[in-house]
């Protein structure tokens, strides 16, 4: 886990253009909380809410005591990804207890589903905590939603190439090891990696990897 | 036969066991159905997804359903659970430091009983006691505060509920975010493996009968997909019972360790499964008979009953209408559907949909489709037994 990121940026710190400062004013007391471990990824989405006019935002990058962190601050909106494991704590503040005195809702309800399901596509979830109209809720979520759905096609992107990159030094390994042993070419390496895995109705790179793995055994 | 394709969302734990198994046992392509099995990392998530289309059933914390329908828990939804996919699986367990303070006041250490367990549990410390559960709406979290309200003089407890994912739950103990911790399995024997806690009670001490998971739906696409409906809950029933003949238990653990869905080393399947449980770092594992029952002593049956319990015990920590709480948590048990469907492929069912719950300390024989089928025990520590016809 990475250290606690929890910064704090005050509207004092920002540089505000003319034609932000009526949304803000209109926004500004709104405070609101962003759980994100990846500190670029919180860097992006403060971002966003920054040129949106939301200045009063605090990021969580440790879970560690979520919900007794989220006590302290008293946050209006807390935005959390829909896949991040925490999730569970967050619903924690919305059972009634004596130390909670406001109550805790999901943003995603029944009564806007168009938003509703952007939201789920784009891998956001968000809990609005005492009673905060609806109009000034959505601005915040569509700047979320935005937000939430660049990053995500960026993270698929960057995880597909790790992955190529990763699967290409396999199956360039796995080649490497049958030229020695057989004597062959590059080229006649991969066709034997690849009759083998058409034959088995196996992906190359799994083929590879058995191999490298059989060998790690055996040596 | 021509294959349609489910969406099915389960958190990882081994207890969706039924649903990986009636994949990879072929239970399901059987059937004509092929499982798209999709992994969830929260229940908040899972619970979104089932509720706004995405999925099109789930395996889910008993109480979810009811708490779902009745709009306590997320976008509110007609959720409705068609069989119980497990029963019992859960453990209590507290920190090492917890552990030297129960010591002190009494506690022998081991699986011990409610009543003698409980005095230490409370005294131990002078604050608050600070508990971990996987979800609000979990049968971890009904049967600790069932406890700990039913055990009379100390019913003022200072206690505190602090939702945990149970994959975080060894660290919380490890840090001192949390005293106590109820949890499914594996993740109570992770927390003695680290040597950061120790297991006081398996969770069945409470309740010996408690449904733990459900196959859960949204009412409309059950409605709507009978055919569907019929073909999941075959395929589930088949991998139940395959799951609880014992000679398949090895065996279910080598498939449960070497498919992608759990990503649970071949160890921490062990304990549930074979019921046999360390309870402290070192020690020598107890048997537990029956930790985690799939299919046995009707455990996938979904009784009117069980959800009535479930529905009277959220009234009471939510304050919300008892009545109003209990008629809708009835209505999301299916027996109808688990009538129809399991009937024709001769699942042995009992005569009623709804028992006195608590009554069986012994197990016993009781009318069934096919003659006579044992059931029980469902009794709670305490003796108490609850009758919810009579309130109606």
């Amino acid at each position: 886990m990475c250290c606690d990121i929890a910064l704090r940026l005050s509207a004092q710190s920002m540089d505000q253009s003319c034609d932000l400062t009526h949304h803000s004013s209109v926004t500004k007391t709104m405070k609101i909380a962003v759980i994100e471990s990846d500190p670029d990824r919180a860097r992006d989405i403060i971002d966003a809410l920054m040129e949106g006019g939301w200045t009063d935002v605090v990021v969580l990058g440790d879970v560690t005591g979520l919900a007794r962190k989220l006590a302290a601050l008293d946050p209006d909106l807390v935005l959390i990804d829909l896949a991040n494991p925490s999730r569970d704590a967050l619903e924690q503040v919305s059972v009634a207890s004596e130390a909670q005195s406001r109550p805790v809702a999901m943003f995603v309800d029944r009564s806007d589903d168009e938003m509703t399901q952007a939201a789920v596509a784009a891998g956001l979830s968000a809990y609005v905590v005492g009673e905060l109209q609806p109009e000034r809720i959505k601005p915040v979520l569509q700047t979320a939603i935005a937000r939430f759905q660049m990053m995500s096609q960026m993270r698929n992107e960057l995880e597909a190439a790790k992955q190529a990159l990763a699967d290409r030094k396999t199956v360039d390994r796995a080649k490497g090891m049958i030229m020695r042993a057989r004597g062959v070419s590059e080229e006649e390496a991969y066709a034997l990696l690849r009759k083998t895995a058409m034959s088995q109705n196996r992906k190359v790179i799994d083929v590879a990897q058995a191999l490298l793995t059989a060998s790690d055994l055996l040596t | 036969m021509s294959v349609s394709r489910l969406n099915l969302g389960y958190v990882p734990l081994v207890d969706s066991a039924p649903l990986i198994v009636a994949q990879e046992l072929n239970f399901a392509a059987d059937e004509g159905l092929s499982l798209n099995l999709l992994r969830q990392p929260s229940w908040a998530a899972l619970r979104d997804l089932l509720a706004l289309g995405h999925l099109d059933a789930a395996h889910m914390l008993a109480p979810m359903p009811t708490a779902m329908s009745l709009g306590l828990s997320g976008p509110i939804a007609r959720i409705d659970a068609l069989m119980v996919l497990s029963v019992n699986g859960t453990v209590i367990g507290v920190s090492n430091a917890m552990a030297a303070a129960m010591r002190d006041r009494g506690w022998p250490g081991g699986f011990g009983t409610p009543y003698d367990t409980v005095i230490p549990l409370l005294k131990a410390l002078d604050g608050p006691l600070r508990v971990g559960v996987p979800f609000p709406y979990s049968m971890h979290r009904l049967l600790f505060e069932y406890w700990i309200a039913h055990t009379g003089a100390l019913q003022s407890a200072d206690i505190r509920i602090i939702t945990t994912p149970p994959p975080l739950m060894a660290n919380a103990v490890a840090i001192g975010e949390i005293d106590v911790f109820c949890v499914g399995e594996p993740w109570g024997s992770v927390a003695v493996a680290d040597n950061v806690g120790e297991l006081i009670m398996p969770g069945a001490a409470i309740w010996a009968h408690a449904p733990e998971k459900v196959l859960a739906a949204r009412h409309e696409w059950i409605e709507e997909n009978t055919p569907a409906v019929g073909a999941l809950m075959r395929a589930v029933a088949r991998a139940a019972a395959w799951l609880d003949t014992p000679k398949n238990r090895p065996l279910a653990i080598e498939i449960l360790a070497r498919s992608a869905h759990l990503d649970l080393p071949h160890a921490a399947l062990d304990h549930a499964l074979m019921g046999r449980f360390a309870t402290q770092f070192g020690a020598a594992p107890v048997d537990v008979p029956g930790f985690l029952r799939f299919h046995d002593r009707a455990a996938n049956f979904p009784w009117r009953s069980q959800a009535a319990w479930i529905g009277a015990e959220i009234a009471r920590l939510t304050g919300i209408d008892r009545k109003h709480a209990i008629a809708v948590a009835q209505g999301t048990m299916r027996p109808d559907c688990y009538r129809q469907h399991l009937g024709p492929i001769g699942v042995d069912m009992p005569g009623a949909s709804a028992k006195i719950e608590g009554a069986l300390n012994h197990p016993m024989a009781v009318a069934s489709t096919r003659g006579q089928m044992i059931l029980g025990p469902d009794a709670f520590f305490d003796g108490e037994t609850f009758d919810f016809t009579l309130s109606e």
